[in-house]
């Protein structure tokens, strides 16, 4: 009797042992593979949701955006705005137990910087040096006052690989990758899961309470949401739009949503090249016209069900870079055909390239009869992305839908694109007056001077519209009801913190 | 037997340079440029022109062509663009999924596919011959994408049988390894099955209207003994034929399967490669898939042979 009574008791400590493995390890579905792991190589969205646990910044962001501590526990500017001072977490050790400090600091942003293969360099354009001042303080001396840098060290500029390690594996770090973070590279199969478990010498391991982590690719959106439903993970990203609904009613799951930092547009050939001579790069007033023909609150139910934002600014109405003077408008179809008849051309015809997916193809389609209303005729090609891209930098388009994934600082979301010259203008936009006001916000570091600057700029653009902005997505995530803990950031990013199973 | 494998051995090296010419001046006239979408949103002509330089871009075609012949002979497949793996590594850690998947889904196609075909032939236009080829219609024509997630909405959400995708290895588990590859197995297996039914339906029929069947009834042999000693197996040698090209293909990656079903075989790693222009990638797999796909052409002619005794003098 007593040894069943102890065969007894083994065994359900064996179940309650065998349960609580299992309820230490997270499971998340990812819509796509990430690329290569290395934060100076990384390139793609997802792999920056699995950096979120692995790979600590220098500074993070709230859900509002401010930026917050991480491995640098404060920082000051200079008066002249041309120097950035650090200080640093101490006590701090990369996964492989390395010390991070200000030298680690140096060397990282030395290696963003100069790493053939990196892909930070115009993130970290602006620093001319890094100067050690201490064992865990830095200043960052800048060529000009950069007000973006911050934010940018908010993200993958600001992620700490461990030195000794990136020495060693050059470009091949992102196999093997060693960071400050809670959870350290495990293993990975490519297309299959990407596994990481908990550094016990993380400087807040208390806060992390899953002892292992696995990132599973399911690409098929339904399948996902199916593999979430059946148990077989904890957590999904970027459930379907048309899914929302579906899952809010399931008793098991939990939805949560963020507006995201990013936007999907239509960018017009204004000056690339000999197709930017067609009606509609060379007369802003078809472009108004087109923009005024598109109900953009049409387009949120029919495509996505209500689940996205409007908009009509590089910055959802959210922000607060978003110039209110220039409210989301109503769909104005006298107003459109007005303006075609202004412009001498009341039936012009756009060729627009679309990626060949099908939600995106549906929206060009409802835009496409939306615009025939007023009299312009859309004609859509479809392409798949890595085609639309080069032909949309080789100036081989007449208009491009695509879209951005949004940068916390504001000029992330709009420099770039349309500045003379700046690396994402596909459509050659030039306007010396938005250059001048764009490259003013970056000088300083006082939002209310940079708002008047973007809110400046934004009434030309809005009248210019080398892109017409469409709407915001909204990230959306669906769980397991078990989870808590769980905060919606708009970057779109998981950030484990806090979060753990309930009970 | 042994020359006849040799001979065929040294007719597929040609074989296999065509296809991979073939892919190679494919893949290069696909447009999109595999710089850009590796540079990401970065779009640092520095980095651009170097990444062009250290992937040999810039040469011309036909000299990376031959880079990439030199470096295969030697067992290096080069390295995907998009992870910095090396291909041979991302190979030798598919291949083994895609076999799986390949053996499971044609052991259901066989068990389903066979008996079938040979009872729809001996009982032709009854009610049984009928039934089966409704059966083998609607595996041909059900596709395998909606099938696959109609499957996982029943079997794994509402009923919660088996897990809904994924991959775990037989080595770390193999009951939970058959688990999972049950489903992917069924919804390939029910497709191939329909077409083996058919052959064997269409050869048996062939075959019981022989003259030799005939006279081995004439000579009081039991039913059974008639059809599955006699009749099968000569009926068998167009199926075996069949069997090994259809698993042949398998090989290839069944790219719908794998997607809905998450599992890291060759077809989905070969589609992402393609919409990344990860050139070594394809490349390799491509290469591979041929080496396959010769291999069972030359098992189904082996086997072939062994089947029917009058081959092997020819």
């Amino acid at each position: 009797m007593k040894r069943h009574a102890f065969t007894l008791g083994l065994a359900s400590a064996l179940v309650v042992m065998g349960h609580l493995a299992h309820a230490a390890d997270l499971r998340i579905g990812l819509q796509d593979d990430p690329d290569t792991l290395d934060p100076d190589q990384g390139r793609t969205f997802v792999g920056r949701i699995v950096f979120a646990a692995m790979c600590d910044k220098l500074v993070d962001i709230t859900p509002e955006l401010k930026i917050i501590p991480a491995l640098a526990t404060g920082w000051k500017w200079s008066d002249d705005g041309k120097a950035l001072s650090m200080d640093l977490r101490q006590g701090v050790t990369f996964q492989d137990g390395e010390k991070f400090d200000a030298e680690a600091v140096k060397y990282n942003i030395e290696r963003s910087q100069t790493l053939p293969e990196s892909r930070r360099k115009s993130e970290v354009k602006s620093i001319a040096s890094v100067e050690v001042n201490g064992p865990y303080s830095v200043t960052f001396h800048l060529k000009a006052p950069d007000a973006t840098l911050l934010a940018q060290l908010a993200d993958r500029a600001g992620m700490m690989v461990a030195p000794e390690v990136a020495k060693k594996e050059g470009d091949k770090f992102g196999l093997n990758p060693v960071c400050v973070g809670p959870y350290k590279f495990q293993s990975r199969v490519a297309q299959d899961k990407i596994v990481l478990v908990k550094d016990p010498n993380y400087y807040d391991a208390k806060d992390y309470h899953f002892d292992k982590v696995t990132y599973l690719p399911i690409p098929d959106t339904t399948v996902r949401l199916a593999n979430l439903r059946a148990g077989d993970l904890d957590m999904i990203e970027r459930l379907a739009a048309t899914d929302v609904k579906s899952a809010e009613k399931d008793p098991k799951l939990v939805v949560k949503k963020a507006t995201s930092l990013g936007y999907q547009g239509i960018t017009f050939n204004i000056g690339n090249g000999a197709m930017a001579k067609n009606p509609f790069g060379e007369k802003a007033k078809l472009r108004q016209a087109l923009s005024l023909s598109i109900d953009r609150n049409a387009i949120n139910q029919v495509v996505f069900n209500g689940a996205f934002e409007p908009g009509n600014q590089p910055f959802p109405p959210g922000s607060k870079w978003y110039d209110k003077a220039f409210p989301v408008q109503p769909q104005n179809i006298a107003e459109a055909k007005k303006l075609l008849q202004e412009a001498g051309d009341p039936h012009p015809e756009l060729t627009v390239q679309v990626t060949n997916n099908p939600v995106q193809m549906q929206l060009m389609q409802v835009i496409q009869s939306m615009a025939a209303q007023s009299g312009i005729k859309i004609k859509i090609v479809a392409k798949e992305f890595a085609t639309l891209l080069k032909d949309q930098t080789t100036g081989d388009f007449e208009a491009s839908q695509i879209g951005w994934s949004g940068r916390i600082d504001p000029d992330g979301n709009i420099y770039s694109f349309v500045v003379t010259g700046a690396g994402l203008n596909d459509g050659h936009y030039s306007n010396p007056q938005v250059d001048a006001l764009l490259n003013k916000a970056r000088l300083t570091t006082d939002d209310a001077v940079r708002k008047q600057s973007y809110d400046a700029a934004q009434a030309i653009l809005l009248k210019q519209l080398p892109i017409v902005y469409l709407y915001h997505p909204v990230w959306i995530w669906a769980l397991n009801k078990k989870i808590e803990g769980f905060t919606p950031y708009p970057d779109g990013m998981i950030r484990l913190k806090g979060v753990k199973f309930a009970g | 037997m042994l020359g006849f494998i040799l001979r065929r051995l040294l007719i597929a090296i040609p074989t296999i340079l065509m296809i991979s010419v073939f892919v190679f001046s494919l893949q290069k006239l696909l447009p999109g440029d595999p710089v850009l979408a590796m540079a990401g949103e970065e779009r640092d002509p520095a980095t651009i022109a170097f990444l062009r330089q250290k992937y040999h871009l810039n040469d011309p075609v036909p000299e990376q062509y031959a880079r990439w012949v030199l470096a295969a002979a030697h067992g290096d497949l080069g390295i995907s663009l998009r992870t910095n793996q090396p291909v041979l590594q991302l190979i030798e850690e598919k291949l083994p999924v895609t076999i799986q998947l390949a053996i499971m889904a044609m052991i259901v196609a066989l068990v389903i596919g066979l008996p079938a075909g040979v009872l729809s032939a001996y009982r032709r236009n009854t009610w049984v011959d009928w039934l089966s080829n409704a059966v083998a219609l609607s595996g041909l024509s059900i596709p395998n994408f909606w099938l696959g997630i109609m499957l996982i909405l029943l079997v794994s959400v509402r009923l919660g049988w088996l897990p809904a995708s994924g991959y775990v290895s037989p080595w770390v588990d193999p009951w939970r390894s058959i688990q999972v590859m049950l489903m992917p197995a069924f919804v390939l297996g029910t497709g191939l099955a329909a077409s083996l039914m058919r052959h064997t339906r269409s050869a048996m029929l062939g075959v019981l209207k022989s003259d030799y069947v005939r006279t081995a009834r004439a000579k009081g042999l039991s039913e059974r003994s008639v059809l599955v000693k006699h009749a099968l197996r000569n009926a068998l040698v167009p199926v075996v034929t069949v069997t090994t090209l259809l698993f042949g293909e398998l090989l290839g990656g069944a790219v719908l399967t794998e997607q809905i079903f998450t599992i890291p075989g060759f077809g989905k790693l070969v589609v992402d490669a393609v919409f990344t222009r990860d050139y070594a990638v394809v490349q390799g797999i491509v290469l591979c898939t041929g080496v396959a796909f010769i291999a069972m052409n030359l098992l189904a002619d082996v086997a072939y042979r062994l089947l029917n005794p009058r081959m092997r003098d020819q």
